[in-house]
């Protein structure tokens, strides 16, 4: 049987103020329906699954588990990272140019944009955020934010994180 | 870098957006009765005014819908036309 690997596999690192943390293997259904489920740029939680916005009549559906709302299952196509920690807004400031302050981006909050070149969704939660990205472009993304989340606290010399599979971040 | 009102999402930055050139120019009703000439400049010819231009955007790094914006090409400055979101 092959071998389920997820994109980064398991990527979990912790840098001064921000916690870098794969959530891997969500189901992702997109759903495309007239009826609004949650209002522009918002999500919604009904129990594990969140409900997010990503157009006029277009939402995704993430969870742990199954759901059971007829849809497009797309969870292949992206990841999860999730950041939390004191200086996560900092660390994503650096590569995003949406206005995160709490007063605009709070809790609840969705939106597709770019990060560091990379389409992203990111998701404004109780305890920080979480980034969906496609799974090929996982890799760069978290280069990225470990780079940028480690800039001026890691001496040159020292690795500050190894994952399993030999990938040197 | 432009920052251009999406009708659904705000205002986000130009990178995040394709450009759709003039808006509203209407698909000819019966293609095949146009002469060589008036299909051409259906499909090649365009205003070009130094002033306010109606322009068709998509919102392709976000929500990814099509929208009008007048944007006043000597300034950049960029009204949104929320009716046809
Ligand atoms: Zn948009």
């Amino acid at each position: 049987m092959a071998e389920r690997r997820s994109p980064l596999s398991g990527l979990d690192v912790e840098l001064p103020g921000v916690t870098v943390t794969e959530v891997p293997y969500l189901t992702q259904l997109n759903v495309r329906t007239a009826t609004p489920l949650t209002p522009p740029n918002t999500t919604r939680r009904d129990g594990d699954v969140t409900t997010v916005w990503l157009g006029p009549d277009e939402y995704l559906l993430i969870g742990p588990g199954e759901i059971a709302t007829p849809g497009v299952d797309v969870s292949a196509h992206r990841t999860t990272i999730r950041l939390t920690g004191p200086r996560a807004r900092d660390l994503l400031a650096h590569g995003c140019a949406l206005d995160l302050h709490p007063s605009v981006f709070p809790p609840g909050r969705c939106a597709q944009t770019l990060f560091a070149r990379t389409p992203i969704i990111l998701i404004a939660t109780e305890d920080g955020y979480l980034i969906l990205v496609r799974s090929s472009f996982a890799r760069h993304l978290a280069d990225w934010l470990l780079d940028a989340g480690s800039e001026g606290t890691v001496r040159y010399g020292r690795k500050p994180f190894a994952s399993p599979k030999g990938h040197d971040f | 870098m432009l920052l251009i009102p999406c009708p659904w999402c705000g205002p986000r930055d130009e990178a995040e957006f394709h450009y759709g050139g003039q808006a509203h120019v209407a698909y000819p009703a019966d293609p095949a009765a146009l002469s060589d000439e008036e299909w051409g400049r259906y499909l090649f010819f365009r205003d070009n005014p130094a002033g306010p231009f109606a322009e068709r955007w998509s919102h392709s790094a976000g929500c990814r819908r099509w929208f009008n914006v007048v944007r006043d090409t000597s300034t950049n400055r960029i009204v949104p036309q929320e009716a046809n979101r």
